[in-house]
Formats: structure tokens, C-alpha cells, sequence
């Protein structure tokens, strides 16, 4: 045993020297077939390895990325909230605040194409046909002021598209440029030529999550009281009155003080709780409670049971409208089916997420939407 | 037993009813020198019963712990399944973190996945492509190694001055396990590298992938498949059932749900090491494969999240030290802003590329104080000021701020993160 284990280790060190490793093969795991390849090595390189055959243009890649893109990148890729901003900021990689986009900082277009078609759109990843995958791309690249409006993106042309930025990286150099600078033996007294002082405070940006005393979020509680006051924090307090622990602690603060908070008789707080940790699939897009505003997607209170269609100031899809002109209400079934398989349920809608297979995942973030009135 | 059973009952009522008054009493007692009713009346946990066993099958933390959680801080991000939170360093000891509170980065989830739905695939320049199943990693020969994980964006926002108040929330994109796992090099061996491949492309199950590539080199040096993280499995927040483990290099790497591993002859210039984890320098370009996580220390306590209630005297100064080149050999302490230094105690041992601990045992004489840590590896490489780090980098770098943290400790214990000039 201890014979074959210096084997390995000396093949390793050997092989940054001669070859890759050569250790002797034991014979496990089986060969991968061509079809397994093909599925799950989708990655595209600078030199267009890996590319899919398909092509698109950039009038198309506008349309494909108003439906699933614009939601949280903009129609024109300009970013919506704090979603990536993906066009413009030429120049501007040196300002105080850098806009690093596709067009004034990604050095390979191949680095778009493979993410784009592998991880977008954001909750519906590796449904973009390649097709899509190469309008887009060619959008982007239209919305950058890299190509014109009538360009046809191709796995043929696409290698002869060099990004502004190609030339803007080089590899780290600390070993070369810091480390020298930062090694040899420290000072140890009289180190500093005058007084420190205070130059910039945390606390002055009040940015930081904090307690309800008003103290750094997680701050040790006293464990000396010395003056008869509350030897523990007030969130200390909190979960040493209610076990177990783990509940309170995923608890919303707000639940507690939303008396007002309709919860049917029938409501499982088992439910509703496991549809908390569900709904976080969603609350990229949704927001729910109280002072819920429209974000990417409409706000959700009082969804269950509500007619579709109806959140003041939501910009809602066509198709979403279509149904509700139709008189869809978001009962029980009618949240499974949409959730399962949204584009399914409904063609065409701006929601890009991919769907809650799992039938106690729908029932649980129903319950939960449901405890938001409705 | 020669215990008296004589009045039981009428003695634990008559401590019942005292009880309360004992309770209240406690908070002058250290100073009043009146004895301490906590040790001199019969307290319920001395006399009846605790919890019997499988209480918790497999536990959690007492409650009284419950403010010892990983935090994070919601306007850093748009989502929560793309986002990251922080280890309370501040209130953990040693060196090993526990799974249950080490930092987390998603960027589309922590996805839930079996043992047996698991496949791990190698292609690319190899002789033979491969596709492992759990229980064929399981029968590589087996290895173990502690290692650091720090997000290269650990430190990150505090750039452009102090930010945050709290050494969970301007250190804590870091934590320490004992992994245990099989090495990349001998899956490698397995499916037989060409000599055409240079390097390997890591990518993971989840919708992200977020994939990376890795020199060879690297990747048949002490690159780990690891399955097991401080004894148990891995959890599903980092990664189980495998993840890679990529000692001293950033976290970021570290891909969790690893599926695929890719054998090629360059670098796949993927989103997350060209638009992401590149550092921007002053003249608008951008340093790319800034890999390693150079030696870095912090002072966990105290700080504003553990300020100083006891007064003065006897103070422990605690911290953590780490070098993505290796061993930590030295950590020195000030207290006066960088004036004069003291090296601190190492407890423990200081594994390469791993958490250190350091101890600074002082008399605090109760005035303010500016205290600082400064870390040395075994190159010789001495952590730097913050000011020296943006001389050369600038403020828009983001990634890779391994500079001195200085906590501003006031004469009421209370601590704040400040920069000093």
C-alpha cells in the first residue's frame, strides 16, 4: 500500500518536470460516451472550439433578449437595478467608478456565446437554442457599437470578431512587481515618521447590518451584567425563549411583527415555513410583505386566488395579458401549473425561470404566498 | 453514596421560590463580594435532569449561540442565490471552521444533489475520456488536507476606505476544513493526460457551472476531489456530495458540484476569469490569473462585533493568520498604529496554506489603542498597509485586499473599523 501510494507521489513530482502523471490506472470509472460528451462539454473558446452550428442577427437577438434578458439587464443592456450592466462604459476603466461591460472590458467574445448558452437566463439556464444563443451574442455586440445592425453572427465569422478590450489583461505579476517590495525583515519601533490619526470611519456610512440595539449584527452578547441590565442580547433573548433555535432563526423578522398578517385556519406553518426557503428561488424578481414594490417581477401579495394581471404599475407580457383577458385566476391549479413549467403554462411570458418540479416545492411557496393575504 | 435523602422536597421548593431573587442578585454579586447564589444555592441543572440522548440526532448549537451565524449583507447583491455571506470569525476559536457557519457563495444556488445522481466527467486531451460515479472516487486512495478558502473578494469592500463594522463582515469570506478526499492528479492518471494538455477546465452541476481553468501544474500538485469536510460530508452549501478543493489558491476555484474536467492546451477564458476575479489596475488594464491569496491576518477579538466589557487589565488579543504560499512563520501585534510591533504566540500548528492561530497576551491599561496584525510567511513576504497595496493597485483592484485591518479599540472597550494615516 504505502509502496503504490510513493508511486503516485513520486509520478506527481516527476510530471511537472517530463509528462503529465503516469501513475498506474486502476482500472475505475467507465468510459464516456460520445452522446455524454457532447451534452455536458458545451464550453466555447477564444479560438472557437466548441462552437454550435447556427447563426443569428442582431434584429432577432433584440427580440430574444427583450423576452428573456431585458428584465434584468434592460432593453438595451443597460442594466436594470443592480442586475449587470452589459454595453457601454467605454473608457471609463480607469474613471473612479469603472463600468466594466462586454463591449469595454471582456477580452473574448467566446467568453459571451459559452455563458450566455450554459447559465442565462438567470433561474432558466441551457434552455437558449444556439440559435438564440448567436442572436443574442449578435445583439450584444450591436448594443456595444462593435457591429452594425444588419450583422448575421455565424460560428464561420465568429472568430473574426476581436473585442475592444482584447489587449487589456496581462498575467498577475506580483511575484515580480509586489512581492520584493513587501519581503525582508519588518520594523519593529519608532515605525511610524508622525501620530496616527483617524482618517475614515465604518461607522459613518451606517452600512452595516446591525441588531435591533442598534449594534453590529452578531455582536458577542454581555456576559457580565453590570449595572442589573439584560445580561444577553435581545436576539440571544429571543432564541433562548423559543427552541428550537433553528426556527427562529430562520424566521423573518418582519412575521413576528406583522400581527395584521392574514393567515387562513388552515395554514401548516411547517408549509409556509418550508415555502420561505422556496420563495428565495424568487425573490430575485418578486418581493412580498409589506412595502413590496414591482421589481423585476410584480409583487406578489395577495397573488393566491387573485385575478392575473392585476399589480398596479407592472408592466405584465402580452400573453400574460391574453390570459387574463381570458379570465385566468391564480387559484391552486392554476399556481402549480404555471410554476411547474412556466413557459409551458404560458408561451411567451417574461418569466425566465425554468419551473418547481417538485410538487411539495409548489405547494410549500403557494402556502407561503398565501400567508400574504389573498 | 453517603448523600443525606433527608427533607429533598421541601429544600428544592424553598430554592424555587429564591430563585428569581438569586437571579437578580447575580449582577452585583462579583463586586458586592456577597457570595454568589449561582454557586451557593442548587441551581435546577445540578439537581434534576439535562436532555436525554438523541435530544439531537445530529446536534446543533445551544441556543445560547444563536447570534453565531453566518450573515450577509443584502445591498452587496441583487439576488440571493447569486450572493455570498460571512463566517463569524469574530466569535469562533482555533483554527478548523464548522461547516454549519462557513461562508457561503452561490451564483445560482446551492443545488441539491444525491450520492447516486452523482457523475463526475474527465475529457478533453486525455486517452481515454471517463465518467465516475460517487463510489468510484470513493475507491481512489484517499487523502486528507486542511485548507483555507477565501473569496478573493474578502476584504474587497473595503477599498476605498472602512466600510463595515465587523470583522465577520470585512474578513469573513473565509473559512478552514479538513478535507478529505482523493487527488486530481491520480483521476487524471486515470483517464491519461496527453502531453498536448496544459491545463484542466472545472466546471459544476449547477446551472452557474462557474468554471475555471487551472494550470496542469497546479492541477497535479495538491489539487483535491475532496468528499468529506471535517469528518462528515460535505454540506450541501459547499458542495456535496464533491467539490475541489484548491489550496491557497482563491475560492472562487474551488468549484462545488464538480461535473466536468476538462483537459485542454489553453486557458478557457471563462466569464468567471475574465469579466469576473480579474483585478483593474490604475492605467485600465486588469491583471488575469491572480491566483494565489497572498499572506493575510486579522484580529478576530477584539473587534466591533467583540468589544472589550471586562475593563482593563488581562486582555486576549486573538486572530488568524493565512499565506496561499505557504506557512505562516510570524505574526506581530501593535497596539499603537504600526509604531512599534510584538510578535505574537502561533497556537497551535501553522499548517501550509492553511488557518493560523495567533494569541497576543497584554495588560490593557484602559485607553484607546489602534491595533494592527501583520502577517509573515515562509517566503519571507511581510502582509502589507493597506495605502502600500493601493500605491500600487489603486481602488478599483476589488479582488485580492490582503492588507492590514486596523480596529480602533476606545477607552469603553467599544471597537470600530477605521483607516489611520
Amino acid at each position: 500500500m504505502s509502496k503504490s501510494l510513493k508511486l503516485v507521489l513520486a509520478s506527481a513530482v516527476l510530471t511537472t518536470f517530463v509528462a503529465p502523471a503516469l501513475a498506474e490506472p486502476l482500472g475505475l470509472g467507465r468510459p464516456a460516451l460520445t452522446e455524454e460528451i457532447e451534452a455536458w462539454d458545451i464550453a466555447v473558446l477564444p479560438d472557437g472550439t466548441g462552437l454550435p452550428v447556427g447563426s443569428g442577427d442582431v434584429e432577432t437577438g433584440e427580440e430574444v433578449f427583450g423576452s428573456y434578458c431585458a428584465s434584468c439587464h434592460g432593453d438595451f443592456a443597460e442594466g436594470l437595478d443592480s442586475w449587470p450592466v452589459l454595453a457601454g462604459g467605454n473608457g471609463s476603466l480607469t474613471d473612479p467608478r469603472p463600468v466594466k461591460t462586454i463591449g469595454s472590458y471582456w477580452p473574448y467574445l467566446s467568453t459571451v456565446f459559452d455563458y450566455v448558452h450554459r447559465s442565462m437566463p438567470f433561474g432558466g439556464a441551457q434552455t437558449l437554442t444556439a440559435d438564440d444563443t448567436y442572436a443574442i451574442t449578435a445583439f450584444l455586440l450591436y448594443s456595444n457599437g462593435i457591429v452594425e445592425d444588419d450583422f448575421v453572427l455565424t460560428q464561420e465569422n465568429f472568430t473574426t470578431i476581436v473585442m475592444p478590450n482584447v489587449d487589456g489583461f496581462y498575467e498577475d505579476d506580483r511575484p515580480q512587481t509586489e512581492y520584493p517590495l513587501f519581503t525582508g525583515e519588518p520594523c519593529m519601533e519608532n515605525c511610524l515618521k508622525t501620530d496616527p490619526q483617524v482618517t475614515k470611519r465604518a461607522v459613518d456610512l451606517k452600512v452595516t447590518p446591525t441588531d435591533e440595539d442598534g449594534k453590529p449584527a452578531g455582536t458577542l452578547p454581555v456576559l457580565v451584567a453590570d449595572s442589573g441590565g439584560a445580561a444577553v442580547t435581545p436576539a440571544a433573548k429571543a432564541a433562548a425563549a423559543e427552541a428550537p433555535a433553528d426556527v427562529v432563526a430562520e424566521a423573518p423578522p418582519e412575521a413576528a411583527a406583522q400581527p395584521e398578517v392574514v393567515v387562513p385556519a388552515t395554514a401548516d406553518p411547517v408549509l409556509i415555513a418550508a415555502g420561505e426557503t422556496v420563495f428565495k428561488k424568487c425573490m430575485a424578481c418578486h418581493k412580498v410583505g409589506e412595502g413590496a414594490k414591482n421589481a423585476v417581477g410584480p409583487t406578489l401579495n395577495g397573488i393566491v386566488g387573485d385575478a392575473a394581471g392585476v399589480v398596479a404599475g407592472f408592466n405584465y407580457s402580452k400573453p400574460l395579458l391574453a390570459m387574463a383577458e381570458d379570465g385566468l385566476v391564480w387559484d391552486d391549479a392554476a399556481l402549480h401549473a404555471f410554476l411547474e413549467n412556466p413557459r409551458s403554462f404560458m408561451k411567451g411570458t417574461k418569466m425566465a425561470f425554468a419551473g418547481l418540479k417538485s410538487e411539495q416545492e409548489r405547494a410549500a411557496v403557494i402556502a407561503y404566498l398565501a400567508s400574504f393575504g389573498g | 453514596m453517603t448523600d443525606e435523602p433527608h427533607n429533598h422536597t421541601s429544600r428544592r421548593t424553598f430554592l424555587r421560590g429564591t430563585a428569581a431573587a438569586g437571579a437578580g442578585l447575580m449582577a452585583t454579586a462579583a463586586h458586592a463580594q456577597t457570595a454568589d447564589p449561582l454557586i451557593t444555592e442548587v441551581q435546577d441543572y445540578a439537581s434534576g435532569f439535562g436532555d436525554p440522548v438523541d435530544a439531537a440526532p445530529y446536534g446543533t448549537p445551544i441556543s445560547h449561540e444563536a447570534h453565531v451565524v453566518r450573515r450577509n449583507v443584502e445591498w452587496l447583491t441583487e439576488s440571493p442565490v447569486s450572493s455570498i455571506n460571512f463566517t463569524p470569525i469574530h466569535a469562533l476559536e482555533g483554527t478548523i471552521t464548522p461547516q454549519g457557519c462557513a461562508f457561503e457563495r452561490h451564483h445560482s444556488g446551492a443545488i441539491d444533489m444525491t450520492k447516486q445522481d452523482y457523475r463526475l466527467m474527465i475529457n478533453g486531451l486525455v486517452d481515454t475520456p471517463l465518467v465516475f460515479t460517487f463510489e468510484d472516487l470513493m475507491r481512489f486512495p484517499r487523502h486528507i488536507t486542511t485548507a483555507f478558502c477565501e473569496c478573493a473578494a474578502n476584504g474587497g469592500m473595503e477599498w476605498g476606505g472602512a466600510q463595515l463594522e465587523g470583522c465577520q463582515f470585512t474578513q469573513g469570506m473565509i473559512h478552514n476544513m479538513e478535507y478529505t478526499g482523493v487527488m486530481l492528479r491520480d483521476l487524471l492518471a486515470e483517464a491519461g493526460v496527453q502531453t498536448a494538455g496544459k491545463w484542466v477546465y472545472v466546471e459544476g452541476h449547477d446551472a452557474s457551472s462557474n468554471g475555471r481553468s487551472i494550470p496542469l501544474e497546479k492541477a497535479l500538485d495538491d489539487v483535491m476531489v475532496a468528499f468529506f469536510a471535517n469528518g462528515e460530508a460535505l454540506r450541501k452549501e459547499h458542495g456535496y456530495p464533491v467539490r475541489l478543493v484548491v489550496p491557497g489558491w482563491e475560492g472562487n476555484m474551488w468549484v462545488k458540484w464538480i461535473r466536468r474536467i476538462g483537459v485542454y492546451d489553453q486557458a478557457v477564458q471563462s466569464r468567471e476569469e475574465t469579466s469576473k476575479y480579474t483585478d483593474l489596475m490604475p492605467d485600465g488594464r486588469a491583471r488575469k490569473w491572480t491566483w494565489v491569496m497572498d499572506a493575510k491576518s486579522v484580529i478576530t477579538s477584539p473587534s466591533p462585533q467583540a468589544p472589550i466589557r471586562h475593563g482593563a487589565g488581562p486582555l486576549v488579543v486573538t486572530g488568524l493568520a493565512w499565506s496561499g504560499n505557504g506557512a505562516i512563520t510570524r505574526v506581530d501585534v501593535s497596539t499603537d498604529g504600526g509604531n512599534t510591533w510584538a510578535p505574537a504566540r502561533i497556537s497551535g500548528d501553522a499548517k501550509p496554506k492553511a488557518l493560523t492561530r495567533f494569541h497576543y497576551d497584554m495588560n490593557w491599561d484602559g485607553s484607546e489603542m489602534f491595533i494592527l496584525s501583520r502577517a509573515v510567511d515562509e517566503t519571507g513576504y511581510v502582509q502589507p498597509t493597506k495605502q502600500a497595496l493601493r500605491d500600487i493597485r489603486g481602488t478599483n483592484n476589488v479582488y485580492h485586499n490582503n492588507s492590514i485591518q486596523v480596529w480602533w479599540v476606545r477607552a469603553d472597550g467599544e471597537v470600530e473599523n477605521v483607516e489611520i494615516a
